[in-house]
């Protein structure tokens, strides 16, 4: 009820006191005044409140759900659509047409827990019968030593995993596993290499190349961004099978320790077919050597394409005569001094078995007939600074960019000095050593007309540049020069009817661990490009100490080792990639008909 | 008036509590569907990588070369040869198109069935 600011009661009581009635009513205003002030802050206190709720509402809210987030087990989305998902497996690795290389197979891995296991000592000797390399005690005592958890197998097939639940221990689990599986077995070993595991987990494990291209493109292979896209190699299957096989058969006739094959596309850099005998089944990776004594080379794991730094011999006599050309020094029909043996300082330099294929050759012929002198001429007109720019230019001084993780290891070995005597060494291949590798993309650069393209295992896609390191027409020539070597030169078992084969042999003596060479161990390399019309296709064949016994005498050279198992690689390998033999002009018939 | 429109909101809400307890159920049914269905898929691609494993195994050059000289008095398969690339010349020339039969011809005899001996 409102009271009135002037009650006519007390203005009446007052007028008759004689006050000031005027007080009354101010007094009354202000009572009114400190009532309406007390309910508006009262409202104001209130709105307060709520806003303060809301705010601790929304943000208690907003909080709790992040702590509720952060607590729980992470989920997948439950209703999102299929196929959008992370595909969190390594990728396959295929051939340069798809097929697979490697690939990932599910398995599982056998664990224990030891305190809920109701019998540990029958259960280990059980495990023990199953897998032979566990042994009963040693893991009867991991069962009963008090510890909660023991890895027993990292892999199980499926009938052992059955093995095992026949067994019939509730201590004893399975964790799922990814499994790399390469299913050509020992087919491309080197190239592949191999994998492990990396952190293991119950649940999961994860899988880590340890060699070869599953190492150096692990990252890339484990990338969960790529979506289970699989690795394209440059490698084709065919060829690299069909490659081992001749391989194979001319390490065992020819009782060689070792062979090393690469076949290369010299267009693209692209590396088809890379062999390297012994090898190994990257399914069951042999443990490295551990003897000190033992040579890398004696390990299958070796990769002498890549790896594998040897002097190269007479292979690189087309590298100074090329450059004597590049340089205008000299024509293929110079005549150039080949008088063997020739006197150097200290040093002598003869031709093989003593031969003196001189006074005077061509620059062909020193190829064709692979004169040490005539190299060593031509060598010199060059000069050390010169050579050296351009064996650089080739890449022998350094590793080559293959993607292995063997290859940026297989560093040249170089003199570190350059006198005039290496100059002449080094033009015949003696005294610096590269891999095969090497020696196949200085060769593909000849091939492709002077260019030089990065070799890789990779499939390309696309046109490929490279360096410039010659011109067309010293390659062309270049490439006539060694054509010679098989139709006329030391490579004559190379000819393959319709294939036009040319290439240089190289046969170099092995330099033994306390210095100087071994006179009985060699290892030869034959260098190839083909069609020599055209070329297309760099094939490099080395073999390490063979030794030919076919016909009476032992014979050690290139030209009967190295170089036949080359011609038949050729022979098979070529109508595999589509290459058609040309036609060579047909000799006239000897009897011709005639009519009386 | 009132009372009208408070009954039929009341109705409303019962009808609306109903239809939002059928999608909720409907909803948890469709998603234990795509759940069972995804693991169905990751079996299905599991098991396709298994086949494709397979096949590339059994399809590994080794064993088909194998096969190749196990079964050869049956396939005759040799490795590919230079020789066996041919030439234009060596495909035979089409033989000439014979003349289509634009006359009728009169045929005098009997019509014998070659499967009996009654004839037609």
């Amino acid at each position: 009820m409102r009271t009135p600011l002037r009650p006519l009661a007390r203005i009446l009581h007052a007028r008759q006191e004689g006050l000031n009635p005027d007080v009354i009513e101010k007094e009354n205003l202000k009572l009114r005044h400190e009532a309406m002030r007390e309910k508006a802050r009262g409202r104001a206190q209130f709105r307060l409140m709520i806003l303060c709720a809301s705010f601790v509402i929304a943000f208690g809210a907003i909080g709790a759900r992040m702590g509720l987030m952060a607590a729980t087990e992470p989920q997948e989305p439950r209703a999102s659509a299929p196929g959008a998902e992370i595909i969190a497996q390594r990728a396959d690795i295929t051939d340069r047409n798809g097929r697979v290389l490697a690939t990932n197979m599910t398995t599982h891995a056998l664990y224990a827990h030891p305190k809920v296991m109701v019998d540990p000592k029958g259960t280990a000797q059980k495990l023990a019968e199953l897998f032979p390399e566990l042994d009963a005690k040693a893991l009867e005592r991991r069962f009963t030593d008090g510890r909660s958890f023991v890895w027993i197998r990292k892999v199980l097939s499926p009938e052992q995993m059955q093995k095992v639940h026949e067994i019939g221990d509730p201590g004893l689990l399975f964790g799922p596993r990814e499994m790399r599986l390469y299913p050509n077995g020992m087919l491309a070993a080197h190239v592949l290499g191999g994998t492990s595991f990396g952190a293991e987990g119950v649940h999961s494990a994860e899988v880590i190349g340890t060699a070869g291209i599953e190492k150096a493109m692990d990252a890339r292979l484990r990338d969960p961004a790529q979506g289970g896209k699989p690795l394209t190699l440059s490698i084709d299957l065919t060829l690299q099978s069909t490659i081992e096989e001749v391989l194979y058969a001319g390490m065992t006739m020819l009782n060689a320790k070792g062979a090393a094959a690469i076949l290369m596309d010299a267009r693209t850099g692209e590396v088809l077919a890379l062999a390297s005998l012994p090898t190994f089944d990257p399914n069951d990776r042999p443990n490295p050597l551990v003897d000190k004594n033992a040579e890398p080379g004696d390990s299958p794991l070796f990769n002498r394409a890549v790896q594998g730094v040897y002097e190269l011999g007479s292979t690189f006599k087309i590298f100074a005569t090329a450059q004597a050309m590049e340089l205008g020094l000299v024509t293929p029909e110079t005549m150039v001094d080949a008088n063997a043996p020739m006197q150097w300082g200290r040093h002598k330099i003869k031709e093989f078995e003593g031969k003196n294929y001189g006074p005077l050759l061509s620059v062909t012929d020193v190829i064709a007939k692979s004169s040490n002198v005539g190299t060593a001429h031509i060598a010199l007109m060059i000069g050390p600074l010169r050579q050296q720019a351009f064996l650089k230019s080739l890449g022998f001084f350094e590793p080559t960019p293959l993607e292995l993780i063997e290859a940026p290891g297989a560093r040249p070995l170089i003199p570190r000095k350059w006198p005039e005597i290496v100059t002449i060494t080094t033009s015949y291949g003696h005294g610096m050593s590269a891999s095969p590798m090497h020696l196949a993309a200085a060769y593909a650069a000849i091939a492709n007309g002077g260019v030089m393209i990065k070799p890789t295992l990779l499939k390309r896609e696309g046109p490929t540049t490279g360096v410039r390191v010659m011109s067309e027409k010293t390659a062309m020539d270049s490439v006539a020069m060694l054509r010679r070597v098989v139709t006329e030169g030391t490579a004559s078992l190379a000819e393959v009817p319709g294939y036009e084969v040319a290439g240089k042999t190289g046969t170099a003596d092995k330099p033994k661990k306390t210095g100087g060479y071994y006179d009985d161990k060699v290892v030869n390399t034959f260098a190839s490009v083909f069609p020599a019309s055209n070329p297309q296709y760099v094939l490099i064949v080395t073999l390490d100490e063979p030794q030919d016994d076919t016909l009476s005498e032992t014979r050690r050279t290139a030209g009967w080792t190295a170089v036949p198992v080359a011609s038949e690689i050729i022979r098979r390998v070529a109508p595999l990639m589509g290459l058609r033999p040309k036609l060579e002009p047909v000799a006239v018939d000897a009897v011709t008909a005639a009519s009386n | 008036m009132r009372p009208v429109l408070y009954v039929l909101s009341f109705l409303a809400l019962i009808a609306l509590g109903f239809w939002a307890y059928r999608e909720n159920y409907a909803t948890q049914a469709a998603l234990k569907e795509v759940e069972a269905l995804q693991r169905q898929i990751v079996g299905l691609r599991e098991a396709l990588t298994v086949q494709k494993a397979e096949w590339a195994y059994l399809n590994r050059p080794d064993r088909l070369r194998e096969l190749a000289t196990v079964n050869f008095d049956r396939l005759g398969l040799l490795p590919m040869e230079p020789s066996q690339f041919g030439t234009a010349a060596q495909v035979a020339y089409p033989a000439p198109k014979l003349p289509d039969i634009s006359f009728t011809q009169d045929v005098q005899g009997t019509i014998t069935d070659p499967a009996g001996p009654e004839g037609l």
